[in-house]
């Protein structure tokens, strides 16, 4: 067992050692393409509903492309392999639906829409979730939500993502995920190019939304920087490289990779390897 | 204000059309004796029929326009000019025809009458066939009327303003609508007086095979307001209908002219309007101009801005479906200094739909200090579908501050994708991104008429997306 910064308790599965929950996400030999070129070479993954996984590895191994492949974006087509969610074939569903199943991914480069309220557009959202709020409600819970984030209550009439800084980003990224309160929460990067005031911020916030999901979140979080850690304590620590989950581990795989970095794994599997991890 | 999923489907809801009951028609095609029968039904002075009879000369002299949308579509032997639906005016809804009546109702019009407006006028084919004015606005001597009363009513200011705005040897088709005019607006704000509420003409086709040549006046003399909107309907028929109204307005000095169009012309409309403004010292002209219907469209709103201190705004919106072209855009012409314009441009092509931008700003020797900026984008919602820009920029005083910035985008992949992976479905994110795209225009409309733009808008956009 270990304890989160918040206090939470999380079930940590000893490696290897795993009690299979009745929901989570299972990957399989997953093998992704990008205009013809292959990524993703057989990723192997579950993420079980109530735990925290983090994804680390060098640049350019394919984390982001595991994100996208797993929320479905078209530009990534999958060669091989399997994923489902909660037994459901995801691979099999437009991206609405993976969200409507519960899944959220929360972008490293969110996309501008112009002329589209961060309120409508949260509106919108829950809507086609089926899970709209009465007007007061939804207002109430907007507001108690943005001021956790430290977020002006200007932004709720701001155009989603447009003109806003890297920061005011990652903070609607996590205000989203705090508004649908997903069962699987996809965290691309929430963490980078942010000061530590505001990583500290985001880092509470997804414990936050953690904490009142009870143990019916799942996270999977990619990063590169042990920094937000300390906030978010993983029960497990993946390494990728060239396209494949090379280790596993515990939070003190973690520890490993911020002092030695990722050269034991390079090293290990391409001779080429510092070019490689360059790339 | 948001498009809703459901509603994405094909239904021009006011593709309908009534029995004939018209008192009276010229018959088809264009002559002298045809211009002559119009005057003469309107017991015109003898200086009108001369106006129009010069202007048909015009109109005849004059090669059709090959710079822009294709018109060669246009059967000028084929047309009905003139077609009177009642025999007098209404000036209450009950004198109106049950037929005619029933289907301003479906338009909402008494209704929006009753809620939000100051007044309303109310067109069907080639003449007004109700109007209404408040009574408090009468008695500060605003006069709002068809345009034949002005005429008749108000000769000397009529006189003073009719046909100088734009002569009738402009273009061929404002010659056109010079020679055959009928109906339409007169308004007149006397000094200092604000009309804080919209009038409203609505323009409705019934008649197949009919041209509809409205003619609409508005003065706001010094220090005054007004804003006057327009929307417009007509019956879907297999026969080409045609629309060539002209539009002048004059705002004298400190006065402020808004106008708004919601043009919703059934598919089978060209609709080829004038529309041109003078704004005199610190008067302010502001065109809202929304094109969602009509086969073909060119109209180009403009401001002479001839006073010091004068400011004009076009702010456009075109939504072009399979086969329509909209060929709009705006002309800004700075005559004197320290005079600033702002037009601000939004395009959405569907299917083989084509908008076009063409856009104009001169800028006169004696014009110091003027300030311009255009903005026009554009967004294709498909691989078919097409968009062009054609600005034109004529600057003859090196002391201007002038932008320009044209954008032409696609529906992005990414930004469906982000959407969707909210949950919202491709239909419903397209829908999304096209009520955003238009925002800058729906948010100067008022309520009532921005709800309606986005209800419309979402009937334009079918079912099928992507």
């Amino acid at each position: 067992m270990s304890e989160t910064a918040g206090g939470a308790q999380v079930v940590a599965t000893g490696n290897g050692a795993v009690a299979a929950p009745t929901t989570e996400l299972h990957v399989d030999g997953l093998r992704v393409a990008v205009e013809g070129k292959p990524i993703l070479d057989g990723v192997d993954l579950r993420v079980p509903v109530g735990e925290v996984h983090v994804l680390m590895g060098p640049n350019g191994s394919g984390k982001s492309t595991l994100a996208y492949s797993l929320m479905g974006h078209p530009k990534y087509q999958v060669t091989g392999g399997s994923a489902s969610f909660d037994g459901q074939d995801l691979l099999a569903l437009t991206p609405d639906r993976r969200a409507q199943l519960g899944l959220f991914l929360s972008f490293q480069n969110p996309i501008a829409i112009p002329g589209v309220t961060t309120v409508n557009f949260l509106r919108a959202a829950l809507r086609a979730q089926g899970r709209e709020l009465p007007a007061r409600e939804f207002i109430a819970r907007l507001g108690d939500e943005m001021s956790s984030l430290r977020m002006d209550a200007s932004f709720r009439g701001r155009y989603i993502n447009d003109g806003f800084s890297g920061g005011e980003k990652k903070r609607a990224e996590i205000l989203q995920l705090a508004m649908l309160e997903p069962r699987l929460a996809i965290l691309d990067e929430p963490d980078s190019g942010l000061d530590v005031d505001a990583l500290r911020i985001v880092a509470e916030g997804v414990l936050r939304v953690m904490e009142r999901s009870e143990g019916r979140m799942g996270v999977l979080l990619i990063t590169h920087y042990y920094r937000i850690l300390e906030n978010l304590t993983p029960d497990r620590v993946h390494i990728m490289h060239q396209g494949k989950i090379v280790d596993s581990g515990g939070p003190e795989l973690a520890h490993v990779i911020e002092r030695e970095g990722y050269d034991p794994y390079i090293t290990a599997i391409s001779p080429a390897g510092p070019e490689v991890s360059r790339r | 204000m948001t498009v809703q999923a459901h509603e994405l489907t094909k239904d021009y809801k006011y593709g309908f059309h009534d029995v004939d009951v018209s008192v009276f028609r010229t018959e088809k095609g264009i002559s002298p004796e045809v211009v002559a029968a119009i005057s003469d039904h309107k017991q015109e002075p003898e200086w009108m029929l001369k106006f129009r009879l010069k202007a048909l000369d015009h109109f005849f002299k004059r090669p059709m326009p090959n710079w822009g949308a294709d018109l060669s579509g246009i059967d000028f032997d084929n047309i009905y000019y003139y077609i009177k639906p009642v025999d007098e005016m209404g000036r209450s809804w009950d004198d109106v025809p049950d037929s005619i009546r029933n289907t301003f109702d479906r338009l909402g019009i008494p209704e929006a009458e009753r809620n939000f407006l100051a007044g309303v006028s109310a067109q069907y084919d080639s003449e007004v066939v109700y109007h209404s004015i408040r009574a408090d606005l009468e008695k500060l001597g605003v006069l709002f009327s068809d345009c034949d009363t002005g005429l008749r009513d108000h000769p000397e200011i009529f006189k003073r303003y009719f046909g100088t705005v734009i002569p009738p040897n402009d273009n061929k088709f404002a010659a056109l609508n010079s020679a055959v005019w009928s109906g339409g607006s007169f308004v007149y704000v006397p000094k200092g007086v604000r009309v804080e509420v919209p009038l409203q003409a609505y323009f409705r086709i019934n008649s197949d095979n009919m041209g509809q040549f409205e003619r609409t006046l508005i003065i706001a003399d010094e220090g005054s307001y007004v804003h006057y909107i327009e929307g417009c309907t007509a019956p879907t028929y297999s026969n080409d209908s045609l629309h060539a109204a002209v539009v002048e307005i004059i705002a004298e000095r400190g006065a402020h002219v808004r106008y708004t169009t919601i043009q919703n012309w059934s598919d089978n409309v060209y609709n080829l309007v004038t529309k041109r403004a003078i704004a005199k010292q610190d008067a302010t002209i502001e065109w809202i101009d929304g094109n969602l219907g009509s086969k073909v469209t060119m109209k180009y709103p403009s401001i002479y801005l001839m006073g010091e201190g004068a400011h004009g705004e076009v702010l456009s919106a075109a939504f072009a479906g399979t086969g329509q072209h909209q060929d709009a855009g705006s002309k800004c012409i700075h005559v004197a200094p320290n005079t600033t314009s702002n037009v601000v441009s939004r395009s959405i092509s569907k299917g083989s739909g084509r908008t076009s931008y063409r856009g104009h700003i001169k800028v006169l020797p004696k014009a110091t200090n003027v300030k311009a900026n255009v903005r026009c984008d554009a967004l294709l919602l498909d691989e078919e579908s097409r968009s062009d820009t054609y600005p034109y920029m004529d600057i003859e005083n090196p002391d201007v501050t002038f932008g320009h910035e044209a954008t032409v985008s696609k529906v992005g992949e990414d930004q469906i994708f982000y959407l969707q992976s909210r949950g919202i479905d491709e239909q419903q994110a397209t829908a999304l991104i096209v009520n955003g795209f238009f925002e800058p225009f729906v948010k100067e409309l008022p309520m009532e008429y921005a709800v309606e733009l986005n209800r419309l808008l979402a009937l334009s956009m079918e079912g099928s997306i992507g």
